[in-house]
C-alpha cells in the first residue's frame, strides 16, 4: 500500500500469480475498495498485468502485478467493475479472461494501419439479442442526427419498453495512450488535452500531477488555486450546457436557449486565463503557464458573478416548471447497488448515493476545499442528476469566485510555476485522480529503466459510466433514451481514447 | 353567390395556411430570446422542396410515394367541409362531420402505411405511436361533436346538422341560451389540436431525436416534392383544427368581420400553441394517453350535462 501523492518503485510492487491478483482484487472490492485500473505493461518475460486499487476512506492505493500468460479465470463474475478492463486486456494484449460474461472488443481499429494488435473493424461484433415474434430491435448510430460523436446503440424492445440496451463504442479510437509513449515531449500535453475535448483541464491536471508525483516536485499554492479555478470553470461551463441540453430534450425551450449563451460566458472567462476557451495550453508540469494580475482577477470575478446569476435564474425557471419536473422524476433510474458494483464515478455515482468525489477523497493539495462539498442525491434518476448539477453550479461558482479574490489579493507574492527536472526517475509508478466535471479522471504513469514512459494509462470517467446508461434504460421507455443519455452526457472519445 | 364566397374563403385559407407555422416559430423564438426564422419560412421551404429531386429508399414501393399526396389531399378535402369565414360549405350535408373525421383518418392511415413501407425501425415506432394517438383522439372528437349535436337538437336548430351549422356561430349562441357547459369544449378542441398536430406537450416537432418523435419520425425518409406535400398537409391540418376551435368561439357576424376575425382567430391559436410550446416541457410518452383521456372525460361530462336537461 502507498500514499496516493507519492510514486512507488516498480520493483516494490509485488509480483504474484494471476489468480492471486484476481482474488486480491475481488476481496478488496468486497471491502469497499475501488478498482482503479487494470492494464497490461510490456516486459521482457511477456505482458505484465497491473492492478490498482483505491481505498478512499484511508486515502491509500494498492498495486499488484502478475504475469498471466495467454489466459486466466475472469474476475468479472465476482467483481463486475472489472468487466471493461478485462475486455480491454483481451483486446489489447490478447490475454483471454476465461468465463467473462460478454467478451468482445471495446474499441475498433482506426481505418488505416493498426499499430499494435489487429483489432476487428467497426461494427464487426456480436450483439446481444432477445428472441421472440413480438420483440423488435432498434439500432441507432454510429452516425447520428445531431452533431455528436459516433456511438452505436442497440435496443431490444417489447413495444415501447426497452428490455436491454447494448452500447457499442470505440469508433474513434486514436490509440492515444500509445501516442503518449511515441510522441515528442512537446506534443504530449496537447494529446492529454484532447483525450476528451470537454475535459481538457481535467486531463491536463491529471497528467501534470502524474509527472510531478513521479519527479517529486511540489507545486506552489498559487498554481494549485489557478488549477482549481480552471477546473471549476470547466465544471461551470459543462454543467450549464448540460442543464440547457436537458431542458432541450424535454422540449423546454427557454432554459435550453439561454444556457447556450451562458455557457459561452463561462468559456470566455476560461479563455481569459490562457487564450483558449477550453483551457488548452494553460497547465504544464510544475504549475500553470499564465498568471493572473489583480485587476484581471477583479474583472473576471465580476463577469463570473454575472454569468452565475444568469445561469442560476435560467436553471431555476426550468426547475420550477412542474411539467419539466414531471418529465425528469423517476426517469432512467440507476440503483445504489448497481452504481457501487459497476464502480461508477463522479456525478453519475453521487446521484445514486455513492459518495465518491476525488476533490474531497483524493485532494491534490493541502488547501481548504472552501465551498466545495460532496453533493449527493439518492434517487439515481434523471432528476437526481439534474439537481446535482444545479447544486454543483452553486458550489463551483462560489469556489471560483473565492479563488479569483484570493489570487487577486496575493498577486505577485508567489510564482505559479516551478521547474520540473527534464528526466523522470527510472522504474517508478505514479497515479493521479482528478475530479473532472464528469467524474474522476485517473492517469497512471510508469517509467522505464531510462526514465521515459514505459506505459501510460488513461481512464476517463466515461469508461466506467457508459454501462450505467445501459442499466438506466432497463425497463424504461425507448422514447426516454435521449433524455437519459443527456443526463449522463458521457464522452465518446474519452472512452475510445 | 354563397358558393363563390366560400371558394374565395377556401383559397384564402389554403394560401395562408403555411403562415400559421411561421407564427408559432416566431413566438417560440421570442420566448427563447432569439430573432427567429422569417415568418414566411415555410413558404420558402415548400417552394424549394417542390423543385428538388427525390431520394427513394431501395425497399420502398408506390405506397411510400403515395402517402404524402393522399395525406395532403385528405386534409384539403376535410377543410372543404368546414365553414370558413362565416360562409357555409357548399358541400355541407347532414352528418358531414363523420366524413371529415374519416378523411383525416384516411390521411393518417396513408402516412402510417408509407412509414411502414420503409421498413425502418424508427418509422415503425412512429407509426405505432401515431396509430395509438389517432385511436385515442377519435372518440374524443366524436364525444365533443355529440355534445354539440344534442344541444342543437334540444335547442331546435332548423337546419341540417353539419359542420357548417355546428361550427358557425352556433356554440356562442348556445352559451347564452342556458348551455354554458359547451364552453368546456374549447378545452377539448384545444387538446385535440395539440394531439392531432403533434405539438408539445404531446410531441416535439423541432427535436432531432428520432427515438422520441411521433409524427416527424414517420416522414424522415421523404424528400423533395413529397416532403413539400407533407409539410403543406400538416399546415392545412393545423389550419383545420384552429378553424374548428375558432368556429366554437366566434359568434355570428357580418361576412367581412367574420372572415377577418376567423383568420385572426387561427393566428391567435397558432400564437397560443407557440406559448404552450415555450413554457411547457413534453409529457413522457406513456402519460400522453392520460392527457387525451382527460379531454375525453371533459367531453363526456359536457355530453352528460347536455343530456340530463
Amino acid at each position: 500500500m502507498f500514499n496516493y501523492r507519492e510514486s512507488v518503485a516498480w520493483n516494490d510492487i509485488p509480483l504474484v500469480s494471476m489468480d492471486a491478483l484476481c482474488s486480491f482484487a475481488v476481496e478488496r472490492c468486497r471491502r469497499n475498495w475501488r478498482l482503479l485500473a487494470l492494464f497490461g505493461v510490456p516486459s521482457p518475460s511477456g505482458t505484465e498485468v497491473v492492478c490498482l486499487l483505491a481505498d478512499a476512506s484511508a486515502r491509500l492505493l494498492d498495486a499488484v502485478r502478475a504475469l498471466p500468460g495467454r489466459a486466466y479465470d475472469s474476475m468479472t463474475p465476482q467483481c463486475p467493475q472489472a468487466h471493461l478492463f478485462e475486455r480491454e486486456l483481451f483486446e489489447t494484449w490478447g490475454i483471454r479472461p476465461e468465463g467473462h460474461p460478454w467478451l468482445k472488443p471495446v474499441r475498433f481499429r482506426p481505418a488505416e494501419g493498426g499499430k499494435r494488435n489487429a483489432r476487428p473493424g467497426p461494427g464487426q461484433a456480436d450483439y446481444y439479442r432477445v428472441e421472440g415474434a413480438e420483440v423488435h430491435e432498434v439500432a441507432v448510430g454510429p452516425v447520428h442526427a445531431g452533431v455528436i460523436e459516433p456511438g452505436h446503440f442497440r435496443f431490444q424492445c417489447y413495444g415501447e419498453n426497452v428490455m436491454h440496451l447494448e452500447i457499442e463504442l470505440g469508433f474513434q479510437h486514436r490509440d492515444a495512450e500509445h501516442l503518449v509513449l511515441t510522441s515528442p515531449a512537446r506534443l504530449v500535453l496537447p494529446i492529454m488535452e484532447n483525450m476528451a475535448g470537454d475535459t481538457a483541464i481535467g486531463h491536463a491536471t491529471a497528467y501534470c500531477t502524474v509527472v510531478e508525483r513521479l519527479s517529486g516536485v511540489k507545486v506552489t499554492d498559487r498554481a494549485h488555486i489557478l488549477r482549481r479555478l480552471a477546473l471549476e470553470l470547466e465544471r461551470l461551463a459543462n454543467h450549464t450546457r448540460d442543464l440547457g441540453a436537458i431542458g432541450g430534450d424535454t422540449g423546454f425551450l427557454p432554459t435550453s436557449a439561454w444556457n447556450g449563451r451562458i455557457t459561452g460566458d463561462f468559456l470566455n472567462i476560461t479563455s481569459e486565463l490562457c487564450g483558449s476557451r477550453f483551457g488548452r495550453n494553460l497547465l504544464c508540469p510544475g504549475g500553470v503557464k499564465w498568471d493572473l494580475d489583480a485587476e484581471l482577477c477583479r474583472s473576471l470575478a465580476k463577469r463570473l458573478r454575472a454569468a452565475y446569476r444568469d445561469a442560476r435564474g435560467s436553471v431555476d425557471v426550468m426547475l420550477e416548471s412542474s411539467s419539466v419536473l414531471a418529465r425528469l422524476t423517476g426517469t432512467g433510474r440507476v440503483s445504489f447497488e448497481d452504481a457501487r458494483a459497476l464502480g461508477l464515478v463522479g456525478m453519475a455515482a453521487r446521484s445514486c448515493g455513492v459518495a465518491v468525489d476525488a476533490r474531497m477523497d483524493w485532494p491534490l493539495c493541502d488547501l481548504d476545499n472552501g465551498t466545495l462539498h460532496k453533493r449527493m442525491r439518492t434517487t439515481g434518476d434523471v432528476l437526481a442528476r439534474t439537481l446535482l448539477r444545479s447544486d454543483e453550479l452553486n458550489d463551483s461558482a462560489a469556489s471560483a469566485e473565492a479563488d479569483l479574490m484570493q489570487l487577486g489579493f496575493s498577486s505577485g507574492e508567489e510564482a505559479c510555476r516551478v521547474s520540473v527536472p527534464e528526466a523522470m526517475p527510472a522504474s517508478r509508478l505514479a497515479v493521479a485522480q482528478v475530479e473532472g466535471w464528469r467524474g474522476e479522471v485517473c492517469h497512471v504513469g510508469i517509467t522505464g529503466k531510462d526514465g521515459s514512459w514505459l506505459a501510460y494509462k488513461v481512464i476517463d470517467p466515461s469508461f466506467h459510466n457508459w454501462f450505467a446508461l445501459a442499466m438506466a434504460l432497463r425497463g424504461e421507455q425507448i422514447s426516454d433514451f435521449p433524455l437519459c443519455n443527456k443526463s449522463f452526457n458521457l464522452s465518446y472519445c474519452g472512452h475510445d481514447l | 353567390m354563397n358558393a363563390w364566397l366560400y371558394v374565395a374563403e377556401f383559397i384564402l385559407a389554403l394560401a395562408l395556411a403555411p403562415l400559421a407555422s411561421g407564427i408559432i416559430n416566431r413566438v417560440k423564438a421570442k420566448f427563447a430570446g432569439r430573432h427567429g426564422k422569417p415568418l414566411l419560412q415555410l413558404y420558402y421551404d415548400i417552394f424549394k422542396l417542390l423543385f428538388k429531386g427525390e431520394v427513394l429508399g431501395e425497399g420502398t414501393t408506390w405506397v411510400f410515394s403515395a402517402g404524402p399526396v393522399i395525406a395532403m389531399i385528405s386534409s384539403v378535402a376535410a377543410l372543404a367541409l368546414l365553414p370558413l369565414g362565416g360562409a357555409a360549405s357548399p358541400l355541407a350535408f347532414q352528418g358531414d362531420f363523420i366524413l371529415c373525421a374519416y378523411l383525416l383518418g384516411m390521411g393518417r392511415f396513408a402516412t402510417v402505411l408509407a412509414a411502414l413501407d420503409t421498413g425502418s425501425p424508427f418509422e415503425g415506432m412512429g407509426a405505432s405511436r401515431e396509430a395509438l394517438l389517432g385511436a385515442l383522439g377519435e372518440p374524443v372528437l366524436f364525444l365533443a361533436l355529440l355534445a354539440l349535436i344534442t344541444t342543437a337538437e334540444s335547442l331546435g336548430v332548423p337546419r341540417e346538422l353539419s359542420l357548417s351549422t355546428l361550427f358557425n356561430g352556433f356554440s356562442p349562441l348556445a352559451w347564452l341560451n342556458g348551455r354554458p357547459e359547451l364552453i368546456m369544449l374549447v378545452f377539448v378542441m384545444g387538446v385535440l389540436l395539440l394531439v392531432e398536430n403533434c405539438r408539445i406537450p404531446v410531441d416535439d416537432p423541432t427535436t432531432h431525436l428520432e427515438l422520441t418523435m411521433i409524427h416527424e419520425v414517420m416522414v424522415l425518409d421523404h424528400s423533395g416534392p413529397n416532403m413539400a406535400f407533407v409539410q403543406y398537409g400538416s399546415a392545412v391540418k393545423l389550419w383545420l383544427f384552429s378553424s374548428l376551435l375558432t368556429g366554437l368561439v366566434l359568434p355570428v357576424m357580418p361576412v367581412w368581420a367574420h372572415t377577418l376575425s376567423s383568420i385572426l382567430g387561427v393566428f391567435v391559436c397558432a400564437a397560443a400553441v407557440g406559448v404552450i410550446e415555450s413554457v411547457m416541457a413534453r409529457l413522457r410518452m406513456h402519460v400522453v394517453p392520460a392527457l387525451v383521456g382527460l379531454a375525453g372525460s371533459v367531453a363526456a361530462f359536457v355530453l352528460i350535462l347536455t343530456l340530463v336537461r
